[in-house]
């Protein structure tokens, strides 16, 4: 299923959010979520189904002013 | 021999800022980006004695790791966190942002950045006040990135801000105060409304400019992180925001146009009686 993670499009297998976030290494980081959009709090992504295209955001901690 | 004079703490005396319940004792608040290492970012934070420290979030690959890693050196420093919006152009982004930002650093502050221009990064004021009035009914507490802007500074006040953050230049530039009119008559009409200087100031004397004006902090990154050495600039800083503070405190004299002699007059000699 092609969806677009951070900007990219990329195939991937995953049909949750959780799932994705595990199958791209981001297991036990600090990250927040985001799908079309929309939040997805830590709670929910095991349950957030993924269709394709998509759209999903996941960042972490930066510096900012 | 003369005595000596007590020591006075004069940063202990003055008074406390009070920012959504929380009392803040320093007046100054720095953001973290932009700075040569993070051991420079961690002493210049030390030096400055800021106790609010801003950050953002962006996207991050699972294998680059530079933000848990700067996640963990904020977490050693014993600060408030206010994340920031940076960056958003629309409500609907800026919103989305604030709400990733509360889960990942666990606060309901939230710095909130609409852009409207990237040459300027002017706000979007009336998208920050629609967004402003969504986080405030989320509750969230807002601190808003405005301009001067009075008839906006009350739209945020309506929409539940409880702190005004107008900017002094646009972001980055170090232009100082632009408007010192503006940014009177804004203090003018909410005395007793925590009012933060955000953005634009590139040098200690407009800090302690703005904190003259009775502003009641500044919120700044690049002039310090920007310096040749960031760590003494964050010293010196911080004491023209303390400096600024105790001169607005103390009451500043009214200007005249025209001289006035501090010295006696009566009794100059040589001259005709």
């Amino acid at each position: 299923m092609k969806i677009v993670l951070n900007g990219e499009p990329i195939d991937v297998d995953a049909r949750t959010l959780g799932e994705l976030c595990r199958m791209q290494g981001y297991g036990g980081a600090k990250i927040a979520t985001a799908v079309n959009g929309q939040f997805v709090p830590e709670r929910a992504r095991a349950t957030t189904r993924l269709s394709k295209t998509d759209h999903v955001e996941i960042v972490a901690p930066r510096q900012g002013g | 021999m003369l005595d000596k004079p007590a020591t006075k703490p004069a940063a202990d005396e003055q008074p406390q800022l009070d920012l959504y319940g929380r009392k803040i004792r320093s007046r100054l608040l720095l953001g973290t980006a932009r700075y040569p290492s993070p051991e420079i970012l961690r002493k210049a934070i030390t030096a400055s004695g800021a106790e609010i420290l801003t950050v953002s979030l962006r996207r991050e690959s699972a294998n680059e790791k530079s933000g848990q890693r700067f996640w963990d050196l904020v977490k050693t420093l014993d600060c408030h966190i206010m994340p920031n919006t940076a960056g958003c152009r629309t409500v609907k982004e800026a919103v989305t942002t604030a709400q990733m930002a509360r889960e990942v650093f666990e606060t309901s502050w939230i710095k909130l950045e609409v852009i409207a221009n990237d040459d300027t990064l002017q706000p979007d004021l009336i998208g920050l006040v629609e967004a402003a009035r969504i986080l405030n009914e989320d509750g969230f507490d807002v601190f808003p990135y405005t301009t001067e802007d009075l008839g906006i500074a009350e739209k945020l006040a309506e929409a539940g801000c409880r702190v005004i953050m107008p900017w002094g230049s646009p972001i980055g530039s170090g232009k100082g105060l632009n408007n010192v009119f503006g940014l009177q008559t804004l203090r003018s009409y909410f005395p007793d409304f925590p009012l933060i200087i955000d953005a634009g100031i590139g040098a200690p004397s407009h800090a302690a400019a703005a904190m003259e004006l009775g502003y009641d902090a500044i919120l700044l990154n690049t002039a310090v992180a920007k310096a040749g050495e960031p760590v003494r600039m964050a010293a010196a800083f911080a004491k023209a925001i303390k400096a600024g503070r105790t001169a607005y405190e103390s009451g500043l004299m009214e200007p005249r146009d025209m001289a006035s002699p501090s010295t006696p007059v009566a009794g100059t000699p040589f001259a005709l009686k």
